[in-house]
């Protein structure tokens, strides 16, 4: 579906990721981790379109993204920014039927197709009671929800999510990895999302890939990837994997001495 | 159709048609009203010997008089408003207004100048659109970094930035025309005077405006749901299939030539830009759908009861009506500067 070729990527003087070769297939879902200022959501907007690669190339069914008409690369991917800021009393149900902008470009007005879509998106997130709100008046976590809702509106087989779980309660949270893993599994679509949970992703990415925000790089099944040893080399903090009841669990290893903690380090 | 439709089609029509009618009623009183009363009986013959392109009798030159400034009212009130929504979509800020960011004042400055150095009629519009355009190009310029939206930032601290910055532009422009308006002829001053307050008096009938209102309009109508993507989602719009680049242009253009077309009509004046749009914002929400053909009527209704109420409240003396709309305006703005500030988020 989505294919790097030899993707550099850098910001200022700083190499991010170097020579990504790398591509997403449709059915799986990726996560992709790493430290603060490793090039998460730099590789997120650059797989989006939003931003030129630094070197190499990133290509949707076979062509450059470049090459790809605006509206049409529209009904392909779509794109969850970080965060948001809302100007206008936009509505809920507003913001979500305006993810439906790509599919007619000669329509002044929405059909009910687009509000059917709308509503099945706000009832998936479980905001549709919020649907009349204005979206300056909403919490962090229900704005995110009516966020990726209208993501889902939008209806693509590629969805790029930069951290999808902000703001979100502990039960909202499970509920978006099982919602991400079921859309990869049933609907066959690719999700690559940017997280910090390392359990949520285990429990619902089949794939990952590490940025080290040096320009190393490891991608591959999460049973591959997530191995104590590389996340710890990833992140800078030694990892601990437990087995629990027929769960893997990872944990941050306790401090062996406190000056190792990065706070500790810079002083 | 769903229970959460947005707005039903039967509203939007209504909405637009009780606009219209408020606009043409306001036409009417603008007629009507004056220190000469024009009486209703007299109405019908005035306006056909009107539309017959010669107004003979007290009624008909009463109302060509006044229909002429009443029709300037219009346009200028409704290209002000026009652009004052498309700045705000541009800027992602409802507080952005040609008058209080300075691009009024920037085609004040060109007109200006081109009048100053002797230039053609023609020529002091071609001045006028080149001053505002250079405004708003300069603003973007600056303000370019906080147009991105999405970052996360205090929007209360976009906001001052790009308002600041639209001040010291609005007073350096001013101040270039106090300083072109003090090297002028004296024979000249008070004419030009006008251009620093705002005053339909003595204008007619002009046909340029209109074409630009109209076409403005209508352009901005085919691009008014990407309007909507990009005002909530700033430079994401992009994932949507909207090519931000070309619809900023557009919309720095657009806005440019309403304003400059405006000032030459009336002078420079204020805050319709910001008072119609947020009205109209309140009365029938940010779609820009509707809001686009809501503010421009609303706008002209409004400028053209303003002007009116300038031209009757003191009579026989006349009012510039930039006076009245600013009296009106500064209010508005800081109050919605306040809640700008106070809103919870």
């Amino acid at each position: 579906m989505i294919e790097t070729h030899q993707l550099t990527l850098r910001a200022g003087a700083r190499l991010l990721v170097e020579r990504l070769n790398w591509r997403a297939a449709a059915g799986e879902c990726w996560c992709v981790i790493g430290p603060n200022g490793a090039g998460k959501s730099t590789l997120l907007r650059t797989l989006a379109g939003l931003r030129a690669p630094d070197g190499g190339s990133v290509s949707l069914a076979g062509k450059p993204l470049a090459q790809w008409p605006l509206p049409a690369l529209a009904r392909e991917r779509a794109w969850l920014a970080q965060s948001r800021g809302d100007a206008f009393a936009y509505r809920v149900i507003e913001t979500v039927l305006m993810a439906r902008h790509p599919y007619h470009a000669d329509r002044y007005w929405e059909g009910s197709d687009d509000h059917a879509a709308a509503e099945a998106a706000l009832r998936t997130l479980d905001v549709l009671h919020l649907a009349q709100r204005d979206v300056r008046t909403l919490s962090g976590g229900e704005r995110q929800r009516v966020a990726i809702a209208a993501l889902l509106a939008q209806d693509t087989p590629l969805l790029l999510l930069d951290e999808p779980a902000n703001a979100l309660d502990l039960a909202h949270q499970v509920a978006m990895t099982d919602l991400l893993a079921r859309l990869c599994r049933d609907e066959g679509r690719a999700v690559v999302s940017v997280g910090h949970d390392l359990n949520q992703a285990w429990s619902g990415a089949t794939h990952a890939l590490l940025l080290h925000g040096d320009g190393q790089w490891r991608a591959g099944p999460v049973r591959e990837v997530m191995r104590a040893e590389l996340l710890g080399a990833c992140l800078g903090h030694p990892i601990s994997v437990i087995e629990h009841g027929g769960r893997t669990i990872f944990l941050p290893a306790a401090p062996a001495a406190l000056n190792e903690l990065p706070f500790r380090r810079a002083q | 159709m769903s229970s959460i439709a947005a707005t039903s089609p039967v509203r939007r029509r209504a909405t637009l048609a009780l606009l219209g009618a408020c606009a043409l009623l306001a036409l009417a009183g603008a007629g009507l009203a004056g220190s000469v009363a024009v009486p209703l009986a007299d109405l019908p013959r005035a306006f056909a010997s009107l539309l017959a392109g010669s107004p003979d009798g007290m009624a008909a030159t009463l109302l060509d008089l006044r229909l002429g400034r009443a029709s300037s009212a219009f346009v200028t009130g409704a290209s002000l408003a026009l652009a004052g929504v498309m700045m705000q979509a541009l800027v992602r800020n409802p507080l952005a207004d040609p008058y209080v960011l300075g691009v009024s004042a920037g085609a004040a400055v060109g007109a200006l100048a081109a009048l100053l150095f002797g230039a053609a009629l023609w020529l002091v519009d071609g001045g006028a659109l080149l001053g505002a355009v250079a405004v708003s190009l300069l603003l973007y310029l600056l303000a370019r970094r906080d147009l991105g939206g999405g970052r996360g930032g205090a929007p209360g601290g976009e906001s001052s930035v790009l308002l600041l910055t639209g001040v010291v532009l609005a007073s350096a422009c001013m101040a270039l025309v106090t300083l072109m308006l003090s090297v002028a002829p004296e024979s000249r001053l008070r004419g030009m005077v006008f251009w620093m307050i705002g005053d339909l008096a003595g204008t007619s009938w002009r046909l340029l405006p209109w074409l630009v209102l109209a076409g403005a309009l209508l352009l901005a109508r085919r691009q008014a749901r990407a309007l909507n993507v990009m005002a909530l989602h700033a430079d994401a719009a992009v994932t949507l299939g909207v090519n931000v680049a070309a619809l900023r242009r557009f919309l720095f253009v657009c806005s440019g030539l309403l304003t400059a077309c405006a000032v030459t009509t009336g002078g420079s004046i204020g805050f319709v830009g910001l008072v119609v749009p947020h009205a109209c914002r309140h009365a029938f929400g940010p779609d820009h759908r509707i809001l686009l053909p809501g503010a421009a009527l609303a706008g002209g209704a409004f400028l053209v009861l303003a002007d009116t109420l300038a031209r009757t409240v003191l009579a026989p003396q006349q009012l510039p009506v930039g006076v009245l709309t600013s009296l009106i305006g500064v209010p508005v703005f800081l109050f919605q500067l306040h809640q700008l500030h106070l809103r919870p988020r």
